[in-house]
């Protein structure tokens, strides 16, 4: 182990690493289908059921990311885990009861009798909406030091809503890629609502964190690491701009382009989050505990680090797979 | 205002496993019973069999998502509420948490999709291997939490350096004294749920006139299977029995509600446990059995409660009723089932008469049944875990070092709502298995999302 340095601090800086891909994974990929559930009541009963199709064989294992995220961090940062759950044990147990509902609302919808569907598909709108929402205040929250103030709540209060507005953008881009006609217009006029909501949820995180700590402030606007930065503001704000000019004119002839929007909107979210991990690195707990204050023995994570070596790929593999035989617009999900 | 917010934890924590366990014991086993509905089909080419698999897949579904949402509330409780557990013992439930994620819980979960969905877009054998996987995943799923839920009975390969567990040998920890038993007890109890979910509803199709030859096979399959298996998993539950009576003398005191380390002592078959009193009463019991079942001698010794007080007054064992009662349900339903399940595998064969030769009054004892693996698993595992108290980790932290300074009313408000949902949950989770099973009788489609054509041919390629 001694061979690639000290393993207490190259092991801590894997696992974050590793904990940041899987939350960002996270939040692309069920931030799509959570944003397919809150966009539901703007859905028609078809409408409905396509939209479910196009997310039905991915929500369960687009979940498992969160479980992972949280698995890392509980099994990686022990104490940091504690801190940050017990600090936000409300919301929590929001979003909890939230993915209780919209996962088994999918199940229910399908399998219960006819006049019981509406009350489904209003259980799947409300826990898509919880989880967004509270994951958007968690978010708030922890920018802001988990501290709960007033103002802090307010600010989160905001984020909530930018995040949920963000997710039904992204989730309304994967619409966009999966369906067609009546449908697809109607998620482009859906997703040219939402990006702003992404927009300001983005803005208002980026001009809140350096002020709520000077030691990020720092590392952002001291020379030359704001030069070295400043590709990653320009890239958002022409990605921004180059995603609206192309949703003003979709659908394209021959449905061209139009995984583009939801590519571009991935692409989005990698750079906001690469942004909120400059700025909080090395804290997992803001300006509290550091990811090398937190990090189990160095001989347990050696051992999760193995078999995340071997498995990770596989995994990656599969689910790869899984997108691929799925390709192409939703069709009525059948199970035979 | 501490007490009460670790009661009230606990019974959140308890509320949330209970009905998380509920689904895990659906699908751990039925994941394996497709398999062999589909391997039957393969082998076969009988539509019969693939009538069945396209029934229960259903219900597999919707098992798997109930226990994967229930499940994510699980990985978060240990955080809001119990933060203790992991600053102490992290370094050795991490790995076997992270184990259980990456091996199992994307693999089940991807591939789900496949297994549900994926019949006609991809090849037969690429269906039946996702079933496989699935059926695998929620095997290791299972496999590792119960090691690490043993581990927490009976710890050992670790050494405690400032008061936080190190590991020190993961062969030790992972196959612990009580691993193999809890393991095989609990997947044998999945497989008897199992059997006893697919014999009370097929029992159900069959009086309401849904007399299929899917109905057929899937009945017989599951009373055979239950009557092979519930004689092993007595077996079993006696060799765990006497593994905890050696590492956790305390736990097998409570279940017989045995108060004094005695020779010959009596097997109780009722009383009622008087914590206070440190007695039981009203007692009824058959002299020196316990004795023999627990040493194989009809005056071996058997440790009492009051050894688990220490001078001081400090009471080390669990709360009796609560352990005594939980291990006479869960042996009483055991028995139900020996009884149920041998003479209807008895009525099946005589005379080969199938099963025709099942009377009514058999059939509507299989459809109350359906859920009688739930109320023995349940019990079982109510045993096992406040069998443990009030250590957490035996013998290594108590469940009071573990809990989270959290105001009591949080956690009542959050408790409330968990059990809102769950019990709704829980209504709606039976109502629709028995609407489907009524849909089914009928001839009519299941569920929206299911094609007709039962007699749709395979999709090419001979069973791998």
């Amino acid at each position: 182990m001694t061979y690639f340095g000290d393993p207490t601090i190259w092991l801590p800086f894997v696992f974050a690493a590793l904990m940041g891909v899987s939350i960002l994974i996270y939040v692309v990929l069920d931030g799509f289908d959570l944003g397919v559930g809150v966009l539901f009541p703007f859905a028609n009963d078809n409408e409905k059921d396509r939209m479910i199709a196009s997310i039905g064989p991915f929500w369960d294992a687009n979940e498992t990311w969160l479980v992972l995220a949280v698995g890392l961090l509980l099994v990686a940062f022990p104490s940091a885990h504690g801190a940050i759950l017990t600090a936000l044990y409300l919301p929590v147990a929001i979003m909890l009861i939230g993915l209780i509902l919209r996962g088994v609302a999918f199940e229910f919808r399908a399998k219960a009798p006819a006049p019981h569907k509406r009350l489904w598909n209003n259980a799947f709108f409300t826990g898509s909406l919880m989880t967004s929402l509270s994951q958007g205040f968690m978010l708030g929250m922890y920018v802001m030091g988990l501290e709960w103030s007033w103002i802090n709540i307010a600010f989160a209060m905001l984020t909530a809503l930018f995040l949920t507005v963000g997710y039904s953008f992204i989730g309304a881009t994967w619409v966009i890629h999966k369906t067609s006609d009546a449908l697809q217009i109607k998620a482009v006029e859906w997703a040219k609502g939402g990006i702003w909501g992404l927009v300001l949820g983005i803005g208002a995180i980026s001009l809140a964190t350096p002020f709520v700590s000077t030691r990020i402030f720092d590392k952002w606007f001291s020379w030359p690491e704001a030069l070295y930065l400043s590709p990653l503001p320009i890239l958002s704000a022409s990605l921004v701009f180059w995603l609206w000019s192309m949703l003003r004119k979709m659908p394209y002839a021959g449905d061209r382009r139009s995984w583009q929007p939801f590519a571009a909107a991935t692409v989005l979210w990698v750079m906001a989050f690469g942004g909120m991990a400059y700025s909080f690195y090395p804290y997992v707990v803001p300006e509290q505990i550091t990811i090398y204050e937190a990090a189990s023995a160095p001989e347990s994570l050696f051992i999760i680090l193995i078999g995340t070596c071997i498995v990770l790929p596989t995994i990656m593999g599969y689910t790869i797979l899984s997108y691929v035989i799925f390709r192409g617009k939703a069709t009525e999900l059948r199970y035979d | 205002m501490e007490l009460e917010t670790l009661l009230l934890s606990r019974i959140q924590f308890a509320a949330n496993i209970s009905f998380h366990i509920l689904f895990p014991t659906i699908t751990i086993a039925l994941g394996w019973v497709l398999l062999f509905f589909k391997l039957r089909y393969n082998r076969t080419r009988e539509e019969r069999w693939m009538e069945a698999y396209r029934f229960w897949v259903k219900i597999f579904a919707l098992s798997f998502a109930m226990g994967v949402v229930s499940g994510i509330t699980m990985s978060f409780q240990f955080g809001t509420n119990w933060p203790g557990f992991m600053e102490k013992v992290g370094n050795i439930a991490g790995p076997l948490l992270a184990y259980e994620i990456l091996t199992a819980f994307f693999l089940e979960a991807v591939f789900l999709g496949i297994m549900l969905f994926g019949f006609s877009r991809v090849p037969n054998w690429l269906h039946t291997m996702a079933t496989f996987l699935v059926a695998f995943g929620t095997m290791m799923s299972a496999f590792w939490i119960i090691v690490l839920n043993s581990w927490m009975h009976t710890p050992q390969g670790f050494e405690m350096i400032d008061g936080v567990a190190y590991a020190t040998d993961w062969s030790a920890i992972i196959f612990n004294p009580s691993m193999p038993y809890r393991f095989t007890h609990m997947v044998l109890a999945s497989f008897l749920t199992v059997s006893f979910l697919i014999a009370g509803v097929s029992a159900f199709r069959w009086l309401i006139g849904g007399r299929t030859e899917g109905v057929r096979v899937a009945l017989k399959t599951a009373i055979f299977a239950a009557a092979v298996l519930i004689p092993v998993q007595v077996l079993v539950g006696d060799f765990h029995g006497l593994n905890t009576k050696e590492y956790q003398p305390a736990k097998v005191a409570a279940m017989e509600g045995n108060w004094e380390t005695e020779t010959g002592v009596p097997l109780i078959l009722f009383a009622l446990p008087d914590q206070e009193a440190r007695e039981n009463r009203l007692e009824i019991s058959i002299p020196k059995l316990a004795s023999f079942i627990l040493t194989h001698d009809w005056n071996g010794e058997v440790k009492g409660l009051n050894d688990f007080v220490t001078e001081d007054g400090e009471v080390l064992h669990p709360r009796v009723s609560l352990v005594f009662w939980s291990f006479r349900v869960m042996v009483g339903t055991g028995l139900l089932m020996l009884l149920v399940s041998w003479s209807a595998a008895y009525l099946i064969m005589r005379r080969k008469r199938g099963v025709e030769g099942l009377p009514k009054p058999m059939l509507y004892g299989l459809v109350t049944m359906s859920f009688s693996g739930w109320l023995a698993t349940l019990a079982g595992w109510y045993i096992t875990e406040i069998g443990r108290q009030p250590w957490l980790v035996h013998g290594v932290m108590t469940t009071k070092e573990a809990v989270g300074d959290v105001p009591a009313p949080l956690v009542l408000s959050t408790l409330i709502a968990y059990l809102a949902v769950y019990a709704a949950l829980l209504a709606a989770y039976i109502f629709v298995i028995f609407y489907l099973a009524r849909k089914a009788a009928r001839g009519e489609d299941i569920g929206t999302r299911v094609a007709p054509s039962p007699t749709a041919a395979p999709k090419s390629t001979p069973a791998e």
